[in-house]
């Protein structure tokens, strides 16, 4: 028992992860009907914007410290970090401390910018095109993005704590009555897992509830009559491309304290979330959803100790033969609708 | 040999740029500024014409019937274990090993092409990179035992070699045809020029030629045309009375054996084989050598993997010197301005360079170099009045 909810919460990160940057995936396709092979990227330029604001906030000058002297009696220059000389020593830290949960401010106008210039500089020449052709060319785009990344901050992962407050593992099992240990789960992935779930449950209640949302739906349904009502509906679905590309970003954002940023990542994120988005249904938001925590799911299940024995490297490929077997025998997916995408 | 003039025309041209290969990409002498332009040495020249192979293999799919598969790398990876196997087992003798690799990469293929062909579109790709990710996984971990995991299979001294114990006819360890080892040389000089003749060099093109007449064949025939069918009104056909799905699985069978065929001369002429060689990207590579020269062409698939393997091992060699040396007799500020601007590009860019030029080709040029080609061509005789008239072509009625 203990071992199955210890699976179940291992895969809800990784579950998180692949249903926010399907979620994306859906959003875009649904509205604007662009296979955007471009998500993994911005996902990875999310998770680098917290890099990058963490590199910022510790950008230091060198000041001569009198009270110090290094071994030959000289007084010690040390790194005064610039945002020591505004908030004073004691806020600094913590706002240091606090990089990743504060980069989520810095990357959301990012993102919105991103995807806007995307949409309006290069998808938006697209709509007309071939499914294949938009494949391709937001292909070549996550490529190109993949680069410009690389170069900038090389090819290593670079390390990115999580807060000291979120450090650390605490004892899940001891707090529903199982022997102390058995169930140990670190605080951040609890915290990611939060965090996708107000995102989510934010993206959905602001297309049900909100007029703008109400509109959207109705472009999503039939774009063609929303426009003859007089309604700007391209304006809207560039914003819904914005709103995803942050939702990637934000992803990427709360994702580096699990997984150091390489500029790579994206792209092992987009094929197996192309293959939740595939699961859940193409253009269904909660199939997307649903199925993005499923696969996690299954995916740390099928790498325990007890079925890799029955079943060696079964956890490499679980994903793709679920794929495999839904494609063929629901071809909607599980929660698609009938005419969206079916050849 | 059943063309008409005009393909046959393009085979010969295709022919004659392959047995002069070694000439015509070495046109810089040794030792000047421009011998890093040179691509005429065998492991490049080899790479250009079986990466051919792979294209056009890749072509008679996604340029015939439309249907994107982003997993052929996988058959590639499975023709070259096969490969490799046949080495370790029977003889270092390429026949076999060739032979095998195709025909194991066929039967692959047919597994993935009837399940993936069941659904078509973005569902089809997905299935293949499915197929092809699966693949790739196993190679790395369960399979190892048969696949060398991360460190990939090269034959050994201790392998069984059947063939070779019996027949004694090499017992080194060399890929070789028939006692002539692959990698056997011979340098011509003339002037400051030295041109290399490589035997595996013209092994793999004459087994592109063969390749390429035959998909020229297909490209021609009736089936061909049925396969154009499905690209061009899948539903019609269905309508018509005619089930698609032997013939596109026809196609599918016979581009992964096309792969395979690649991936079996690629262990011919370099004998060893990684896991890597199935990863997505490499099949994202063939997708973008069939697009950027021209999908649904005949020479098209052939030029692209050309340009993008020369490119690849050319700019990915230069370094900051050698642009120093070219950018010297201007000022110095704009020398380093262009410095700055170009290296991004260049050396380990290589790869943001490629991004930017598929991304290009894709919005501007979908028709990829053929159709760029065509436009420039048209661009000179548009002067002519005669040439007014419409091309005779008719779009069908919807």
């Amino acid at each position: 028992m203990d071992a199955i909810i210890l699976q179940i919460l291992n895969g809800l990160d990784k579950g998180s992860a692949y249903a926010l940057i399907a979620l994306g995936l859906t959003l875009i396709f649904g509205t604007l009907g662009v296979v955007n092979f471009a998500h993994g990227a911005l996902f990875m330029i999310g998770a680098f914007c917290a890099v990058t604001l963490s590199r910022i906030l510790t950008l230091s000058h060198e000041v001569i410290d009198e009270t110090k002297t290094d071994f030959l009696g000289n007084p010690l220059k040390v790194d005064v970090p610039y945002i020591y000389d505004i908030f004073g020593q004691a806020t600094g830290d913590v706002i240091i401390d606090w990089a990743v949960p504060i980069s989520i401010l810095f990357a959301i106008p990012v993102m919105v910018g991103i995807g806007f210039a995307m949409e309006r500089g290069l998808i938006k020449h697209f709509y007309k095109r071939p499914h294949a052709d938009q494949i391709l060319v937001t292909f070549g785009l996550a490529i190109v993005l993949q680069e410009i990344i690389k170069y900038f901050y090389g090819a290593n992962p670079i390390p990115t704590p999580a807060p000291d407050a979120f450090r650390g593992s605490f004892d899940f099992g001891a707090m529903l009555g199982f022997d102390p240990n058995t169930i140990i789960y670190p605080y951040w992935r609890l915290v990611y897992f939060a965090f996708a779930a107000v995102i989510i449950g934010a993206v959905f209640a602001f297309l049900q509830f909100t007029t703008f949302g109400m509109v959207v739906r109705a472009g999503m349904a039939d774009r063609e009559t929303v426009g003859l009502l007089g309604i700007n509906i391209d304006k809207r679905f560039t914003i819904m491309f914005g709103i995803a590309a942050a939702v990637a970003g934000l992803a990427g954002v709360m994702y580096t304290p699990i997984n150091s940023p390489n500029y790579h990542m994206g792209m092992d994120f987009l094929v197996l979330s192309f293959v939740v988005v595939v699961v859940g249904g193409m253009g269904s938001l909660s199939g997307a959803v649903l199925a993005g925590f499923l696969l996690g799911i299954l995916e740390s299940f099928a790498s325990m100790a007890i079925v890799l024995e029955t079943l060696p490297g079964i956890n490499q490929i679980i994903i793709y033969l679920v794929a495999i077997i839904i494609l063929l025998t629901r071809p909607r997916g599980l929660m698609g609708r009938k005419g969206v995408m079916e050849e | 040999m059943g063309l008409n003039k005009k393909d046959f025309t393009l085979l010969l041209i295709v022919a004659i740029l392959c047995l002069f290969a070694p000439f015509i990409l070495n046109p810089f002498p040794e030792g000047s500024a421009l011998a890093q332009f040179n691509a005429g040495y065998p492991d490049l020249m080899q790479r250009l014409v079986i990466f051919g192979i792979f294209a056009i293999g890749f072509n008679i799919l996604f340029g015939l019937t439309g249907y994107l598969s982003f997993g052929h790398a996988a058959f590639l990876g499975v023709g070259s274990y096969a490969a490799i196997w046949m080495m370790k087992l029977l003889t270092m003798n390429v026949i076999p090993a060739i032979v095998v690799s195709v025909l194991v990469a066929g039967v692959f293929s047919l597994l993935v092409g009837w399940i993936s062909l069941r659904r078509s579109g973005i569902y089809f790709s997905i299935l293949t990179l499915a197929f092809a990710q699966m693949s790739y996984s196993l190679a790395y971990s369960v399979l190892t035992p048969i696949t060398g995991g991360e460190t990939g299979l090269q034959p050994k001294v201790d392998d069984p070699r059947i063939l070779d114990r019996v027949l004694e006819i090499s017992t080194s360890q060399r890929a070789n045809l028939f006692g002539l080892d692959m990698n056997t040389s011979h340098v011509v000089r003339l002037g400051d020029w030295a041109f290399t003749f490589n035997a595996g060099y013209y092994l793999a093109a004459i087994v592109m030629l063969v390749a390429f007449y035959i998909s020229i064949r297909i490209f021609r025939s009736p089936f061909g045309m049925m396969l154009r069918a499905v690209k061009s009104n899948q539903q019609r056909l269905n309508y018509t009375g005619l089930n698609s799905k032997p013939y596109t699985l026809a196609a599918f069978v016979i581009s992964g054996m096309y792969a395979g065929l690649a991936g079996g001369l690629l262990v011919a002429m370099d004998t060893q084989v990684g896991a890597e060689r199935m990863f997505w990207t490499a099949s994202g590579e063939v997708v973008l050598m069939t697009i950027l020269g021209g999908a649904g062409t005949l020479i098209g698939p052939v030029l692209g993997a050309g340009f993008i393997k020369y490119m690849e091992n050319i700019v990915s060699k230069i370094n900051k010197s050698i642009l120093e040396q070219w950018f010297a007799f201007m000022p110095d500020g704009i020398e380093d301005l262009l410095i700055t601007l170009v290296y991004p590009f260049i050396g380990k860019g290589w790869h943001l360079t490629l991004g930017i030029l598929f991304m290009l080709v894709v919005i501007f040029l979908p028709g990829g170099l053929v159709e760029g080609g065509q436009r420039v061509g048209r661009l000179f005789k548009r002067k002519k009045p005669a040439d007014d008239k419409p091309d005779g072509k008719t779009t069908p009625a919807e």
